[in-house]
């Protein structure tokens, strides 16, 4: 799953406007992830602060 | 609530839409998801004083510096000077987005829209399977935004686009990742917009600095998404600065991402327009978008203008700003999209070859054009392909 550091997020929006499936979204100071993510990895690359990693899912 | 057209996005190009349609007599309502419209900015806040001009009166409070010209740099540190009256569209004026943002929608405001701020789209609404509004979330609760026509001004992050069936998602090649400082540094030229070239600098993008008044200024660098890896701009500014100013004074932080996608398929639907970087409208070569986003938004103003007058607000009544903005900014759009494709490959090698190539040149009182076909007169065999923009 894709998990944002909110201590590191820039809340620029550049993960949303890059995400294929519209599964992000910036809502004022923080980015909202949907069940929709494909966790093709795309944000993670692109983000330019480094916020976003992309972890295996736990159990 | 009902109205004619309900604007998603309180930036240039959603503010310049809704006083557009408001001036013609239309019921406007003008969205902005933030509870402070401006705030945070992610822009270098650099626009050529001619087209601004020709869209609004300059107006001291929202103006930080006016700059003489442009200095480019090539990796080697080689470097030409251009005018400001020649630089481009991006030199000019340093705005204060803040409160230059807040002044067009206070303009929209005064010309009848009903700004709702604090309050986010949710998603459109249909009714026999025409778009009939937005859903949207105000003070944390839902409320319907009936309207004819949606105009999603909404940014490089833009959802109206996509819940339209318009795939607007950017691809890494399609945006560039940016970091910035507002800084302040006693190196900074208050006179001259400074750009730096080079792959180490700033894979397939540029650094900048753009003065501010008195020793301040946005130093920022954008790198190719294809080319970044993830908090790439970030830590490639903090060297930058490390390494140039080392006793810089950091005064605010911005991140952003920038559309260099160039013009997409279409950009409009039934009921439905984008403007601004939500229809990708930024310059794919310098990045800038203030004055594309306002010139699209004033088509889209008028045209949904048009369109709710004549009664048809389908793709066929709002066709007309498609045509209208690829038959004027769109032109340059998709020239400066070849360039970027092109400049992007560049080794730095080559960007020195060709800055020393230009450098004997008198380009002081040349555009960007005239000294693109310069550059392919003294390198041809290097910019073969690029011959096609400049004839």
């Amino acid at each position: 799953m894709i998990t944002v550091n909110r201590y590191v997020c820039g809340y620029c929006g550049a993960c949303v406007g890059v995400c294929p499936v519209c599964a992000l979204e910036l809502v004022e100071t923080w980015i909202e992830v949907s069940d929709g993510c494909i966790e093709c990895g795309r944000c993670v690359k692109l983000c330019p602060t480094g916020a976003l990693s992309l972890e295996e899912a736990q159990g | 609530m009902r109205c004619d057209v309900v604007v998603v996005g309180a930036g240039p190009g959603g503010s310049m839409a809704a006083k557009t349609a408001a001036e013609k007599g239309l019921r406007v309502v003008l969205l902005e998801k933030r509870q402070e419209i401006g705030d945070p900015v992610r822009c270098a806040e650099g626009v050529s004083k001619a087209r601004l001009s020709s869209m609004i009166k300059p107006d001291p409070k929202w103006i930080a510096a006016e700059v003489k010209g442009a200095r480019l740099y090539a990796p080697d540190g080689s470097s030409i000077v251009m005018s400001e009256d020649k630089s481009g569209d991006e030199v000019g004026y340093v705005l204060e987005r803040k409160i230059f943002d807040r002044a067009l929608a206070m303009d929209a405001a005064r010309a009848g829209a009903k700004v709702m701020v604090k309050t986010r789209a949710l998603d459109l609404i249909r009714a026999n399977g025409s778009v009939k509004g937005v859903r949207a979330m105000r003070y944390g609760e839902i409320i319907d935004i009936e309207a004819d026509v949606v105009v999603g001004a909404d940014g490089v992050e833009s959802k109206v686009g996509r819940w339209a069936g318009i795939d607007t998602s950017l691809k890494p090649g399609d945006i560039e990742v940016c970091a910035q400082f507002l800084l302040y540094d006693k190196s900074i030229d208050d006179e001259y917009c400074e750009f730096f070239l080079g792959n180490e600098l700033a894979p397939g993008g540029y650094v900048w600095s753009f003065p501010k008044g008195e020793k301040l200024a946005n130093v920022g660098l954008g790198v190719i998404g294809s080319r970044s890896e993830p908090g790439a701009p970030v830590r490639l500014l903090r060297r930058f600065v490390e390494r140039r100013m080392p006793e810089a004074r950091i005064v605010e932080m911005v991140v952003g991402g920038v559309p260099v996608s160039g013009p997409i398929e279409r950009t409009v639907a039934d009921g439905v327009l984008l403007v601004g970087d939500a229809a990708r409208q930024s310059d794919p070569i310098t990045g800038g978008g203030i004055l594309n986003a306002m010139e699209a938004g004033i088509m889209a103003g008028e045209v949904v203008a048009d369109a709710v007058s004549s009664g048809d607000t389908g793709v066929e009544g709002l066709m007309a700003y498609e045509k209208r903005w690829r038959e004027s900014i769109g032109k340059q759009i998709a020239r400066h999209l070849d360039l970027k494709e092109f400049f992007i490959r560049l080794s730095d090698e080559d960007l020195n070859n060709l800055m020393h190539s230009i450098q004997s040149e008198d380009v002081s009182k040349m555009d960007l054009r005239g000294m693109l076909r310069v550059l392919i007169r003294l390198n041809p065999k290097m910019l073969w392909e690029l011959r096609h923009l400049v004839m």
